[in-house]
């Protein structure tokens, strides 16, 4: 699949990264649990939870990170390069509970957004960096961070 | 010919023998580790790499639970109809042929083997049956499973 | 490793050396992770109650592993596991014992291999059996 590829020229400070919409749901927890190797039981035992007073199980910081890496990747294209990813866990988030194995109930819709803050050439390098951040149904922005990319640079044409 | 009350259909009957989507898993080693954990089960012969070459087996093998989960491809791409909401895993048999060894690539299809109705305490219940083949990359059989499925 | 087993060793009636297991929520989600098996039944206990169970469930497969753990345990390196099937019958709950149990029910020499049969099931702290099951192995001979 051909998929459509950003150039630095493309971009300018303020530019919107494309938002990538996300569902976390008590499955997806599991099977991040599974990928990263973090079980702890925060993040699917009730009881525990309630211990830690968090109510219910919460969304793993990790998960946010990584569906921030995601918004990234997706936006610069196979051309592009992730040098910088940082976020700080803010807010928590609680997952949806599923309603079918494979359907979460209704429920909030997370999203990751992000703007262009700054773009210079250094070393050769086409350099964009970026604020970003997930976003909860309120609009809060339970996890703020930062990004730098390298972006391909279309040949100047002459 | 559906017996009065049955809730076998013909439909269902027809599926009976239709083969899967060969479901193709590769047995890495860090999978074998993860169901090693799963299991909390010990043994040096699912991870620790220099007693297992020493071992007959010459390497990491994988604990036999391994065949019969949803990893492996058990019970993928079968037509799989019943009237019942609920379900239940109901059991599963399993005929170890060959050792699977780290780094095998398995492919696996399953078939619906075959049905049965029985009256439980929750009411009318549907049994199930889905066989599943298992070869490696020499195309030899390691194992065959029979899972049987439970809705009411 | 244990010593290793031999066909000369067992009779019938003997049982394999149960193996105590006691899963936790975190077993649970570690079996999903391990087996691709993502039913929310045995991680959401709003569900599992929905459901008409207490809470969430083992996974059937979890206890069909950790039979073939003591069946392996017991058998040694020279031994085989050629067969293993159990029933589902009751359900077990995280943060119970989980005993598993074996005992053999026949022997006898096939095509040169010297195969022992087994009774196995998991036993929860009642002591009801909730995973009734048999097992084929064969074992090394001292000839």
């Amino acid at each position: 699949m051909a998929k459509k590829q950003l150039y630095y020229e493309d971009v300018e400070v303020g530019t919107e990264v494309t938002p990538l919409a996300k569902v976390a749901t008590t499955q997806m927890l599991v099977k991040w649990a599974g990928g990263s190797g973090d079980f702890n039981p925060l993040h699917f035992e009730d009881s525990f939870a309630a211990s830690q007073g968090v109510d219910s199980p919460i969304v793993h910081g990790a998960l946010k990170r990584a569906w921030l890496g995601h918004l990234m990747t997706d936006w610069i294209g196979d051309g592009g390069f992730l040098k910088k990813l940082a976020c700080q866990y803010r807010g928590m988030d609680y997952p949806r509970k599923m309603k079918t194995i494979t359907d979460p109930q209704e429920g909030e819709t997370w999203w990751c957004r992000g703007t262009v803050t700054k773009k210079y050439v250094e070393d050769d390098q086409h350099i964009v960096e970026c604020d970003i951040w997930v976003e909860n149904a309120k609009g809060e922005k339970t996890t703020p961070g930062s990004a730098t990319v390298v972006l391909p640079f279309k040949k100047a044409k002459s | 010919m559906a017996q009065q009350g049955s809730i076998i259909t013909d439909e269902m009957k027809k599926q009976i023998g239709v083969k899967g989507v060969p479901t193709v898993l590769e047995v890495e080693k860090g999978l074998i580790r993860m169901m090693a954990e799963a299991l909390d089960d010990p043994n040096p012969l699912w991870q620790d790499e220099e007693y297992a070459e020493k071992s007959k087996y010459g390497g990491i093998i994988a604990p036999p639970a391994l065949l019969c989960c949803a990893r492996a491809g058990t019970g993928r791409g079968v037509q799989m109809k019943s009237p019942f909401p609920r379900a239940l895993a109901g059991g599963d048999e399993v005929e170890y042929l060959k050792p699977l060894k780290a780094g095998d690539v398995i492919t696996s299809v399953s078939h619906i083997a075959e049905y049965n109705e029985r009256e439980g305490k929750r009411g009318p219940m549907l049994f199930t049956t889905i066989e599943t083949t298992y070869k490696n990359q020499r195309d030899e059989v390691v194992a065959i499973s029979r899972s049987t499925f439970i809705s009411y | 490793m244990a010593k290793q087993l031999y066909y000369e060793d067992v009779e019938a009636g003997m049982e394999v050396p149960p193996l105590v297991k006691k899963p936790t929520t975190q077993q649970l989600v570690k079996w999903a992770a391990a087996s691709g098996d993502f039913y929310q039944l045995h991680y959401d206990k709003d569900f599992a109650q929905a459901q008409g169970f207490p809470s969430v469930l083992v996974h059937g497969k979890l206890k069909f592993g950790l039979l073939g753990q003591m069946l392996i345990d017991w058998i040694g390196e020279d031994g085989v596991l050629k067969k293993l099937g159990c029933s589902y019958r009751g359900t077990d709950f995280p943060g119970e014992d989980l005993i598993c149990k074996g005992k053999v029910t026949n022997k006898y020499v096939k095509d040169g291999e010297h195969i022992v049969e087994l009774e196995v099931w998991t036993e929860n702290p009642r002591g009801e059996r909730t995973t009734p099951g048999t097992a084929v192995v064969a074992l090394p001979s001292r000839g």
